[in-house]
């Protein structure tokens, strides 16, 4: 295997990152979004002729090393690539699907002023992203983890002139802060146990310990709060609807398909670590499951179609986490894998949409699209389906092996799992009803100017929807006659799972559970928006309780107001007026103020009088030789 | 004639440095201090140091006292027109200067050497040796000494003097 | 002249020391108690011929010309100093129709 130009993966989006960077003002956009595009479907290639290089190769990891990077003492962090069957899929998935969303990209962005700076972030985007799964140890790793971050700031932001999505950047860079600290100490603590963060070091050593370790406990809960903050789980998931104020593309590739999933990644990665330690992984659970339901529960009722779409991934991203916490590592990963394809479609699609209507966000301003936007209507109708869990699409797949998983675990959880499937069918229905469905409700004037997006935007949705609906039979279950192909490839990068014990026939009642569920929920979903033709009420219409509640998203921003911020404004308050301005300006100026009043009274010592001064001096010298002839005697 | 020479000069100094301090006329200041120096002239022949007695006879008894008689006389304060300073500053005075003998000569008790001076070359103090010292190890100081007399030569004419009117 | 010094083989170092001192202290008394501006200068030549005797004696305890090389270029320092200080005094009474130091106050705060 030729792992010595796998370097090349990273560094041709880096490249084009630097190429559009500079040319940003003075490229045309043709030729922006052909290096753009053209880079990362360079990086796909190559990742496609590794991952088959792979694929029949016998023995699975390779690290490739570049050069020392940090050689301090016993702390030797090298700059070296692992290149497995995990980081394999992931480099498909974030090559692939960002292919596709450059391409989309070019005609999305097409108006827009900062064409040429918005490709050089996704092209730095899609370097880090690269370089965060490609990492050999945590501190390259964190090197991507990081860059990622800022990209997200840089494209959230991306209109920044407008301070309310600068606000959203802001919020969602310290949200993300939160969690790298964590990130941070928990690799710290790891270097003190093992003395290394290579993964290739850490690992084997963990195998060998026995579970319930107090410190895998806490290794593993600190690595969780930097993946709760880059994957947007409780408490630190409300960042993830705030970023939907950047370009739609931006929130389809960063906050659906590859960014947010770096906290599962990374997770599924230190999978060893996380059995050893029970407590967290309980913990893990219970967090994914309350999110999943928490933000599904907010997504009923929103009214803005990209919100929608966040809550819909914060939910999913919880699913994961369960899978996670209930030792289902790859039927987690399959989700990530399942969800790249439905959620980036279901982004495009809204961008499709919303593109189509001059930037209009609203469903309350939509509906009946369905014949003008027939290619964006069929495509999304596919994603919708697959994320509702509807066999044989894709979602259908890694949903029920979470599902069984939790079932395994605890039927609680699987309860929640359930409900969180039935509430997402119901609100992915809502929105597709809502939007395409009934008659316009916009004004005139953008009626008339409806019209299918162009070849550069439906193409990208074709094929993503094809691979929502077939992206499924990736690893089909047992239960079904399947070999469970991804679970077989995934052992290859050590990542594996519990084994299912149920019987098939549990396993097909609990399927047939959710996928009533689903059907149900987008039964009540038509009969509620087709038959009767209801449309969410104005922002200040009354509201019964529980709605008003999911509506202001169970006041969750409101409440980390009063229970972080004003504290924290209080006390810098009380820093800054009390201890800053009284306590540090009086120090200050009260060491001023002595020096100037001593001096005020110590310069009348200078009389003028030379025989005075001479007195002194005089004084002076016996005083010293009374100290010399003390001293000597 | 013993020891005593010595002592007798060192008393006479003492006397006459006294009386330089403590004469009201300027004058007599001035005379006093001749008779001051002419009594270290002569410990200097005590120590056989020739070459010093001659150099302080002739530049201190000569040339400075000649200069401090000449300002005296050029400024005309031959008379006692010093305005008293208080008696408690003298006394003052005179009480510091006590306490700075004191411990001066209290504190040099551990480094006195009480041996008596043994002279081991005679020709130590002599021209010859001082010479042979003067423009051998310390020639270059010596040659900068005299950069010192002109400087300070040019500094007193350019000091005293008098300005144009043209110049202000 | 070695005659006359071979008499003086008995005086101890010590008392070249205490004759100093007392030459010394009396020229800082002068310093400390007189107003005219020549008679302090006068106290101050006063101590430099303390110290350059005691350098003398202190070079024949050591058996070392050093110290009298000294001696010579302290008397040229004083030279030096007498014409200088003497002329800025000259100045001083020009400007000021006084040589009393107590007028010279004006260099305070």
């Amino acid at each position: 295997m030729i792992t010595s130009l796998l370097w090349l993966i990273p560094v041709l989006p880096l490249l084009g990152f630097v190429i559009n960077g500079l040319g940003r003002n003075t490229l045309s956009k043709g030729a922006v979004g052909f290096i753009g595009s053209g880079v990362v479907l360079a990086s796909f290639i190559l990742s496609v002729c590794f991952f088959f290089e792979l694929s029949s190769s016998v023995e699975k990891q390779f690290t490739v090393n570049f050069f020392d990077w940090i050689s301090v003492g016993d702390l030797k962090i090298p700059l070296s690539f692992l290149y497995d069957p995990l980081s394999a899929i992931m480099l498909l998935i974030i090559t692939g699907i960002g292919f596709l969303i450059h391409i989309y990209s070019t005609a999305y962005m097409h108006e827009d002023a900062g064409f040429g700076k918005f490709f050089a972030y996704l092209n730095l985007f899609i370097f880090f992203m690269l370089i965060l799964v490609l990492g050999s140890n945590y501190i390259v790793m964190f090197i991507g983890w990081e860059g990622v971050g800022l990209c997200s700031y840089l494209l959230i932001g991306f209109w920044f002139t407008n301070s309310s999505y600068a606000s959203a950047a802001k919020k969602a860079f310290v949200m993300n802060r939160i969690g790298d600290l964590g990130f941070l100490l928990g690799v710290f603590l790891m270097f003190q146990v093992f003395g290394s963060l290579e993964f290739a070091k850490v690992f084997p050593q963990a195998a060998n310990m026995v579970p319930g370790n107090n410190t895998m406990a806490i290794i593993g809960l600190l690595l969780f709060i930097g993946a709760c903050g880059k994957s947007a789980q409780l408490p630190l998931f409300t960042w993830l609807p705030d970023a939907m104020a950047g370009p739609t593309p931006v929130s389809a590739l960063i906050h659906a398909a590859t960014m947010v999933t770096a906290g599962i990644y990374m997770i599924a990665r230190s999978s060893v670590v996380f059995d050893l330690a029970p407590i967290t992984q309980n913990i893990i659970a219970i967090v994914g499951a309350a999110t999943a339901l928490i933000a599904a529960l907010i997504a009923l009722t929103q009214t803005d179609i990209k919100k929608v779409l966040a809550y819909s991934t914060v939910s999913q991203l919880g699913y994961m986490f369960l899978g996670l916490g209930v030792g289902a590592y790859t039927g987690s990963f399959f989700h990530v894998l399942t969800h790249a394809f439905f959620k980036a479609l279901l982004f495009l699609g809204a961008g499709a949409v919303i593109h189509s209507l001059h930037h209009e966000q609203d469903m309350r301003h939509m509906g009946g699209l369905k014949a003008k936007l027939k290619t964006t209507f069929a495509t999304m109708m596919i994603g919708t389906i697959a994320i509702a869990g509807i066999p044989p699409f894709s979602g259908f797949f890694s949903k029920d092996e979470i599902l069984a998983h939790a079932y395994q675990h605890s039927p609680v959880l699987w309860g929640i799992g359930v409900l969180t499937a039935f509430l997402t069918a119901f609100y992915m229905f809502r929105m597709m009803f809502l939007t395409f469905y009934g008659k316009f409700r916009g004004s005139h004037h953008t009626e008339e100017h409806i019209h299918e997006s162009p070849k550069s935007m439906t193409i990208p949705l074709v094929v993503l929807a094809i691979l929502a609906a077939v992206g499924g039979l990736l690893n089909i279950p047992k239960a079904f006659g399947g070999n469970e192909w991804l679970a077989h490839w995934l052992t290859g990068a050590k990542v594996t799972q519990n084994h299912l014990e149920l019987s098939h026939s549990t396993e097909f009642t609990l399927m047939g559970v959710s996928v009533l569920a689903a059907v149900v929920a987008i039964l009540l979903a038509y009969s509620k928006y087709v038959k009767k033709g209801e449309v969410p009420v104005a922002d200040e219409a009354p509201r019964t309780a529980l709605e008003k509640l999911s509506y202001h998203k169970f006041y969750l921003d409101e409440i980390y107001d009063t229970i972080i911020r004003k504290p924290l404004d209080a006390f810098s308050t009380f820093f800054y007026k009390i201890i800053d301005n009284k306590v540090i300006d009086g120090l200050v100026n009260g060491l001023g103020w002595t020096a100037n009043e001593g001096s005020k009274s110590l310069r009348l010592l200078q009389s003028g009088n030379v025989g005075y001064y001479i007195m002194m001096m005089v004084i002076g010298i016996v005083a010293l030789l009374l100290y010399t002839y003390l001293s000597i005697a | 004639m013993g020891t005593s020479v010595f002592y007798f000069v060192a008393t006479l100094s003492v006397i006459f440095a006294l009386m330089v301090v403590f004469a009201k006329n300027p004058i007599h200041s001035v005379l006093y201090l001749i008779l001051t120096f002419f009594t270290f002239t002569v410990h200097y022949v005590l120590l056989n140091a020739q070459f010093l007695a001659v150099v302080n006879f002739i530049v201190y008894m000569g040339a400075i006292m000649v200069l401090f008689l000449f300002v005296l006389m050029l400024l005309n304060l031959n008379k006692d027109n010093e305005p008293n300073k208080s008696a408690l500053l003298k006394i003052v005075g005179i009480i510091a200067g006590g306490c700075l003998v004191v411990t001066l000569i209290g504190s040099l008790k551990s480094v006195a050497i009480a041996n008596p001076l043994v002279l081991k070359n005679p020709n130590l103090g002599l021209v010859e040796n001082l010479g042979k010292e003067l423009f051998g190890p310390f020639m270059l100081p010596f040659e900068l000494s005299s950069l010192l007399l002109l400087s300070a030569m040019v500094g007193a004419v350019l000091l005293t003097k008098k300005e144009e009117k043209a110049n202000g | 002249m070695g005659s006359l010094f071979e008499n003086m083989q008995s005086v101890p170092l010590n008392h070249y020391i205490w004759f100093c001192a007392i030459i010394f202290t009396i020229g800082v008394v002068g310093v400390l108690t007189r107003r005219n501006a020549i008679v302090i200068f006068m106290s101050v030549e006063l101590m430099l011929n303390a110290v350059n005797l005691l350098l003398a004696a202190f070079s024949v305890h050591h058996n070392d010309p050093s110290g009298q090389v000294f001696v010579f270029f302290i008397m040229a320092l004083a030279a030096a100093e007498v014409a200088v200080g003497l002329s800025i005094i000259v100045m001083v009474y020009r400007n000021t129709q006084s040589i009393d130091i107590n007028v010279l106050n004006r260099l305070k705060w």
